[in-house]
């Protein structure tokens, strides 16, 4: 089904707009939509009326214009007669805000919007969603804007069961400095689930990278879903819930034992094309590395710290995680060894990881990085930098990612996240190196890296 | 489908699995080889049965009651003639629902499992493990989707952590790794094909030498029937 229409419309009806109430979901979407994005927004509502001093019609075929997506936020038992409407109507899709289908029981109502949707070939979003965010066009999220912390734009493309996930990992993603190019919650996902989205955002100009936070497949979609991932030239990183097994069914063969649902979920994920986060904190890792190095490869890392300890936790993880910490040979650590200040010749443990001290200084930092950079040996480099040390200044990202343009490496970086550190942060992000919040945040990046190249 | 598939699955409907016998018989119309056996339902039958396994021989009890064999002293291996043969009968004669005894050969090799499930997401999935009693403990599995081509079946053995036990550890003989690739690549379109009708499958154990990949035992869940 073509979703054109769904996350770019020209115009939009909103559904089920209250004409007193100023917090209903329906109201703060047409609100939104009308103030701020760039598609055409009318309301409607059967009884008429005045909204705002806008128009407020009666269904959405007294609207005098085509409307492509309608957003619906009524009583469930309503939604099938208005989306007959919506067809009959000629509009090209749907968002159904409202609940009250299969997650209360209700499936006859889900099964009837499916066969609408099926036999008419119209897309619908939902039911029980947020809908989509996809700016300039749309924003059907029923949130106040002031309530949310605004998206950059970017790369990431999201993709959600649940609305609230969706909501926090935008925040996060934000708070990370990763933009993001749309953001859609499928909800129940009548019609509409995973697979069609990632078809979509694979094909989608703005975006670079997909994130899916999942609950489970149905009716065997996983199988599509894989296909799809296995196919795509864009990095797709998955966060599972439901990992919990259901109670004990009734198990007769050592085989259905031993695959549980999440096993297999796991087992099949980690021979596809995606790469499953096992938590929040490393989904939003994978989709700030992705977004800002979405080529280049890692496998032999180099680590170049400013306190031995941050190395070592750094070199656990990635020995944890399977990666591979580049040995230095002993001639590069003597010719390192004579480009660095005088006061750190002899205190720096030049052994990977490379531990500068807490004397070093930015041209220390920049030297060495440079350095790796040239060796065949090291394809990526770990760099954790502790701005509280009176040697280094905001200048320094700045100049590191001189060298990303150089060098087709991937450079990661951990400067402890504080407000105070913003200008040190930003001097790398805004220059296209990734900086994560933690030591295991920036272990993860280079984990993501290096299982996109399985 | 083959008519002997159809009547081995139709014949155990009412029962919910395929008993061993008929189990085996549906892997060979498949192509996969499985021991050597004898269904024999008299004393009579088993002796001479015994005669063409050869001893020393496995004897497993054949009941519709029994599912798991080895929970109920089911299973006798290491049978070293015909008096323990006849002894071996009459207490499998005690259990309930008996129909018969089952002769197989005996058979060493690395224990391997295999086995199928049709799973809600993704449709019918393969499991290969390394086997014996503990495999529900190491979970020492890899699962894939199937059908699964020969490249994927080799990966598949080759990701478990015990894969060295297969490829030869510490002196000992390599398994033929093409012959359980094969069977692991046939198993996965036999459960494949046969979806609608079974819902999960166990070889277990596989035996592996040198020389062969052999199914000894095998297990198979038929599908609830939608009433």
């Amino acid at each position: 089904m073509n979703l054109k229409k769904v996350l770019e419309p020209d115009t939009i009806a909103v559904v089920g707009v209250s004409l007193s109430n100023p917090f209903n979901p329906a109201t703060v979407i047409y609100n939104k939509n009308h103030l701020r994005t760039r598609a055409k927004t009318y309301c409607v509502n059967p009884q008429g009326g005045q909204l705002y001093g806008k128009t407020v019609y009666r269904s959405i075929a007294a609207i005098p214009e085509k409307i492509d997506l309608a957003i619906l936020s009524i009583r469930a038992e309503l939604v099938p007669e208005t989306i007959k409407a919506c067809i009959r109507s000629g509009v090209s899709g749907a968002i159904i805000i409202s609940g009250g289908f299969s997650e209360t029981g209700r499936t006859d109502l889900q099964e009837e919007i499916r066969a609408l949707s099926v036999k008419n070939e119209f897309p619908v979003i939902g039911p029980n969603c947020l809908g989509v965010y996809s700016p300039p066009h749309i924003d059907s999220f029923f949130l106040p804007n002031e309530r949310l912390v605004e998206p950059t734009e970017g790369t990431v493309a999201l993709v959600s069961q649940s609305g609230g996930i969706l909501v926090d990992q935008m925040i996060k993603l934000t708070q990370e400095g990763v933009g993001l190019s749309r953001a859609v919650s499928i909800g129940n996902k009548a019609v509409i689930d995973e697979v069609d989205m990632l078809q979509f955002f694979k094909r989608d100009r703005k975006t670079g990278v997909i994130g899916i936070y999942l609950e489970g497949f149905e009716s065997e979609r996983g199988r599509a879903f894989v296909d799809e991932v296995n196919r795509s030239s864009k990095p797709v990183i998955v966060l599972k819930s439901g990992k919990t097994p259901g109670g004990s069914r009734a198990v007769s063969s050592h085989t259905a034992s031993i695959a549980g649902d999440y096993f297999v979920f796991s087992e099949i994920l980690k021979e596809s094309a995606a790469i499953e986060a096992k938590n929040e904190m490393e989904f939003v890792s994978c989709c700030e590395a992705f977004s800002t190095l979405p080529r280049q490869k890692m496998r032999n890392i180099c680590i170049i710290t400013s306190s031995g300890g941050h190395g070592a936790i750094a070199s656990d993880g990635c020995y944890e995680a399977g990666l591979t910490i580049a040995e230095i040979p002993s001639p590069d650590r003597e010719s390192l060894k004579k480009m660095l200040s005088g006061s750190i010749q002899n205190i720096a443990s030049l052994t990977n990881p490379i531990d500068m001290t807490g004397s070093a200084n930015d041209n220390d930092f920049v030297t060495a990085t440079k350095f790796f950079l040239e060796k065949d040996y090291v394809d990526g480099i770990i760099l954790l930098l502790l701005p509280y040390l009176p040697g280094l200044t905001s200048d320094i990202g700045a100049r590191i990612a001189q060298f990303t343009r150089e060098y087709k490496k991937a450079i990661i970086t951990y400067i402890p996240h504080v407000v105070k550190y913003g200008i040190f942060i930003e001097g790398f992000e805004s220059n296209g190196i990734p900086v994560a919040h933690s030591v295991e945040g920036a272990v993860s990046m280079a984990s993501g890296l290096v299982r996109r190249q399985k | 489908m083959n008519p002997r598939v159809k009547k081995a699955i139709t014949d155990s409907k009412s029962l919910g699995w395929i008993p061993e016998p008929l189990a085996k018989d549906l892997l060979q119309v498949y192509g996969l080889s499985t021991s050597r056996f004898v269904w024999a339902q008299s004393i009579e039958e088993a002796l001479s049965g015994a005669r063409e396994v050869r001893y020393p021989l496995v004897a497993k009890v054949v009941s519709p009651a029994i599912i798991h064999k080895s929970d109920v002293g089911g299973v006798v291996v290491g049978v070293r003639d015909d008096e323990h043969l006849t002894e071996v009968f009459r207490q499998f004669s005690k259990l309930p629902r008996f129909d018969g005894i089952l002769l197989d050969e005996m058979l060493d090799g690395v224990e391997v499992i295999i086995g199928s499930q049709n799973d809600p997401q993704f449709g019918t999935v393969v499991l290969i493990g390394i086997g014996g009693t503990a495999v529900e403990i190491y979970r020492d599995v890899a699962i894939r989707m199937a059908p699964l081509s020969p490249k994927g079946a080799l990966n598949a053995i080759h990701s478990l952590r015990g894969a060295a036990l297969l490829t030869g550890y510490r002196g000992d003989k390599a398994v033929n790794l093409n012959k359980l690739k094969n069977l692991l690549v046939q198993f996965s379109r036999m459960a494949h094909q046969l979806r609608e009708e079974v819902s999960s499958i166990d070889l277990n154990p596989v035996l592996c030498t040198d020389r062969k990949a052999v199914v000894a035992d095998a297990r198979f869940i038929l599908r609830e029937q939608i009433a």
